[in-house]
């Protein structure tokens, strides 16, 4: 039976029943970031203290939704989606199971569909860590329980189609370094999974009276064990993704290959290790086991950012250069396509994690320095720029590379694309920069009113932190506009987009397959092993000079930063 | 384009590194390094760290022992909060409940203080502002801190921990005296 067609602009294969769980997820994942992104504006118009939009109990509520819809829903429908791609397309396989894949996609939207609406119900305002002994309705965990196990379903298909390809010997040698990539993602999210369901089903159980006790400290600590490693996943399928990128854009390839897969490794090594720079402040925790357990056993996990941090730049330097880019320090970049929005979302999801999102994620899980740090808007503004202009935007990216090849349609209003990643990832950045200050300056996270109406004592924010939060939310609703841009284009693809194969209609946008006539490939050739290069080193080795120079220049910031908050904290009231 | 093609060797550990990696590794590395022992150096020279001691309590010990502090020490009232002056170099017992930091502490400016933190029902987040230092406060969990205010004046302390629809009003108060 023939299953694959293959895609005539790019050579990618696609079996039929991958094809339409991708788009299925994919479409699911956006519906979430359009929850996630009404609601963001409600968030940030209330931050805004001189707008001031919601009254509290919306607000908290309409918090929780952010939170649960963005950093959960969105992002992992849309990395199963990933999965599958790398798994299938990459490795020119059918995908296995594909009933029970549906039925871990049905799981996942039912559980998604539950919890929103608990939260809609309002009696589950608990925040997206609902730390215990804050309560919320069952069906607001037990939504959370069926979106993990589908979550899982999803991950063992990732395993099995791995294992197809190989006994079918679809490919020759090792996996792809994506594919491997996408494996690190998912080995992390089976050990994610297994934190989640230890917390959350005694959890459920205890919402519903079976249980009548869970201890606070020792819900924040397995808690973490999830919420933590899930940013782990995020950071691995995305690396994953930005080497397909620069694949795909450059025809780059990894500058060593040995390298690039080693940190993957570190980071399922030592990754997990993580989840202790949440509870830095708490009771009750050593700090020996802070110290070895947040610098992920002596920062090994970091060093792997920074590894890739390297190679993904150095690999598209490397590929431009071969084209005659070879003018100063940077030309390769300057004549980069800025106009293809595949090519900007990827490099300012690239510049924004590393520059922002990894040195202040660095600094403030410092055992010490946290304490200047712990709970203040601060947080949030570094994990926008770890999961939103990092990941979220890097999705983005490969949306508009995928859209050509998986939907078989034309962008819809390029032109808008075009600007997308710059308005969206300007937004956040500058969101992200003055709630970084704001924080600095102590203003709280999860907080309705930094006026504090209605508290017996008082208490003033200088004016510079009304300032931060009313521009970073500037900032804010601009990122709102740019992830409004995106849904345009998007949705607007799916709909209007020109087709680029007649069989792609509407009903194939959201994952019904396209006639079988199209799919007339029965068995894809076999991969084969990319060919060996002469290796050149001009430069004295250095093949990739423009990028050791931005790696430089991130580490000086890096250290920088990094000793400025030493000396921030020295200035506090001394503890011990 | 290899990132999404088998590597050129069937072991990917056999493919050669090159001089550039190498060079960012090692310096990447020692960074790492000097990270991870900045934490042990800050543990001996530096002056803000936190103790390792905690209990285990439970919502009316703790409650007890706050009264009795308040009982003994009291010096006056504010809002409705019993000011409370301990002995420099005591123990002080701050609690978190929906939605008071209680008592109000009157400190010592340049004396060292046991604090004590401990939450009667949920999650909740000591910031004391604007010194900027934040601590989790949990139900169960009796935590000590040893706190040295180097500067007079009014301290607020706001709660960082999302603790339900009254969270924002709960604003406790730690005033520091000159000798
Ligand atoms: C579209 C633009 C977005 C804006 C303007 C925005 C704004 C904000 C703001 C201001 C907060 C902090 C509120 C507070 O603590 O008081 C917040 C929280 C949060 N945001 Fe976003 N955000 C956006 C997109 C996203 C995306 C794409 C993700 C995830 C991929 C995300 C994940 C989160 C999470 C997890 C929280 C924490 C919620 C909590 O404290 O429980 N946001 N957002
Ligand atoms: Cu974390
Ligand atoms: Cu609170």
């Amino acid at each position: 039976m023939s299953q694959f067609r293959v895609c005539p602009d790019t050579g990618f294969y696609f079996d039929k029943s991958a094809e339409s769980l991708m788009k299925a997820n994919a479409v699911a994942g956006a519906v979430a970031l359009l929850i996630a992104g009404i609601m963001a504006l409600g968030v940030v118009l209330t931050r805004w203290q001189e707008v001031h939009l919601l009254p509290a109990d919306l607000f908290y509520q309409v918090l929780t939704a952010h939170g649960i819809n963005a950093l959960i829903f969105w992002i992992i429908f849309f990395e199963i989606a990933i999965m599958y791609f790398a798994s299938s397309v990459l490795l020119r396989t059918r995908l296995a199971a594909p009933r029970w894949a549906w039925a871990g996609f049905a799981l996942m939207i039912i559980g998604a569909v539950m919890n929103n609406v608990a939260v809609l119900q309002g009696n589950s305002s608990v925040m997206m860590t609902s730390y215990v002994p804050m309560q919320a309705e069952p069906h607001f965990y037990l939504g959370l329980i069926l979106f993990a196990v589908g979550a899982l379903i999803g991950c063992f298909v990732f395993l099995g189609t791995l294992v197809i390809a190989k006994e079918d010997k679809t490919y020759d040698g090792s996996i792809p370094l994506v594919t491997f990539g996408a494996l690190t993602a998912c080995i992390i999210a089976v050990f994610t999974i297994a934190c989640g369901a230890i917390i959350l089903v005694p959890t459920f159980l205890w919402s519903i009276g079976y249980i009548n006790h869970i201890d606070a400290e020792m819900y924040r600590v397995i808690w973490w064990g999830l919420g933590h490693s899930s940013q782990q996943i995020n950071v691995a399928a995305h690396v994953s993704v930005w080497y397909l990128i620069t694949g795909v854009l450059f025809g780059a390839r990894p500058m060593s290959e040995k390298v690039s897969r080693s940190a993957f490794l570190l980071y399922i090594f030592f990754l997990q290790l993580a989840s202790a720079h949440h509870i830095l402040v708490d009771p009750g925790i050593s700090s020996e086991w802070k110290v070895f357990n947040t610098s992920y056993a002596m920062y090994l996990a970091v060093l792997a950012s920074m590894i890739h941090g390297l190679t993904v730049p150095g690999a598209m330097e490397v590929a431009q250069r071969s084209k005659g880019y070879t003018k100063g320090l940077f030309e390769w970049l300057r004549k980069a396509p800025w106009g293809n929005p595949v090519f900007s979302g990827f490099f300012i999801s690239l510049f924004t994690f590393g520059f922002i999102g990894g040195i202040t994620g660095v600094v403030m899980g410092t055992e010490q320095i946290n304490l200047i740090i712990h709970n203040t808007i601060y947080v949030p503004a570094h994990f926008h720029a770890t999961v939103v202009t990092g990941t979220t935007l890097t999705f983005m990216a490969l949306t508009y590379l995928l859209i050509p090849l998986l939907f078989r349609r034309a962008l819809f209003l390029p032109w808008v694309a075009k600007m997308q990643p710059y308005v969206f990832g300007g937004g956040m950045t500058m969101m992200i920069l003055f709630m970084l200050g704001a924080g600095t300056l102590g203003v709280s996270r999860r907080h309705w009113d930094m006026d504090f109406t209605g508290a017996a004592l008082s208490f003033e924010y200088p004016g510079t932190a009304y300032m931060m939060m009313a521009v970073g939310a500037i900032g804010g609703v601009l990122g709102v506009v740019g992830g409004a841009m995106y849904l345009t284009v998007t949705v607007g693809s799916l709909l209007f987009g020109k087709k680029l194969d007649e069989n792609a209609g509407f009903l194939q946008s959201f994952g019904v397959p396209m006639p079988a006539s199209s799919y007339n490939i029965e068995q894809p050739e076999r991969l084969e092993m990319a060919s060996k290069v002469v290796e050149e080193h001009g430069d004295g080795g250095f093949e990739a000079p423009g990028t050791f120079v931005l790696a430089m220049a991130l580490l000086v910031c890096f250290v920088v930063y990094y000793f400025i908050n030493w000396d921030y904290l020295s200035s506090v009231w001394p503890l011990s | 384009m290899t990132s999404f093609l088998p590597p050129s060797e069937r072991i990917w550990w056999n493919v050669p590194v090159g001089k550039q990696e190498i060079v960012w590794i090692g310096i990447a590395l020692v960074w790492c390094l000097i990270m991870f022992f900045m934490m042990p150096y800050w543990h001996i020279y530096g002056k803000q760290n936190l103790s390792n001691e905690a209990y285990q309590t439970t919502p009316a010990k703790f409650q007890a022992k706050v009264d009795a502090m308040v009982e003994q020490y009291q010096v006056g009232e504010e809002a409705g909060f019993p000011i409370v002056r301990p002995p420099a170099g005591s123990d002080v017992y701050i609690l978190g409940r929906l939605w008071q930091w209680y008592p109000i502490l009157e400190l010592e400016k340049g004396q060292s203080y046991r604090v004590h933190l401990s939450s009667m029902d949920w999650n909740h987040g000591f910031s004391l502002q604007p010194v900027n230092i934040n601590l989790q406060v949990l139900p169960g969990y009796e935590m000590v801190v040893t706190m040295t205010p180097d500067q007079a004046g009014d301290y607020a302390i706001v709660c960082n921990e999302y603790c339900g629809i009254g969270h924002h009003t709960m604003l406790g108060k730690i005033i520091v005296k000159e000798k």
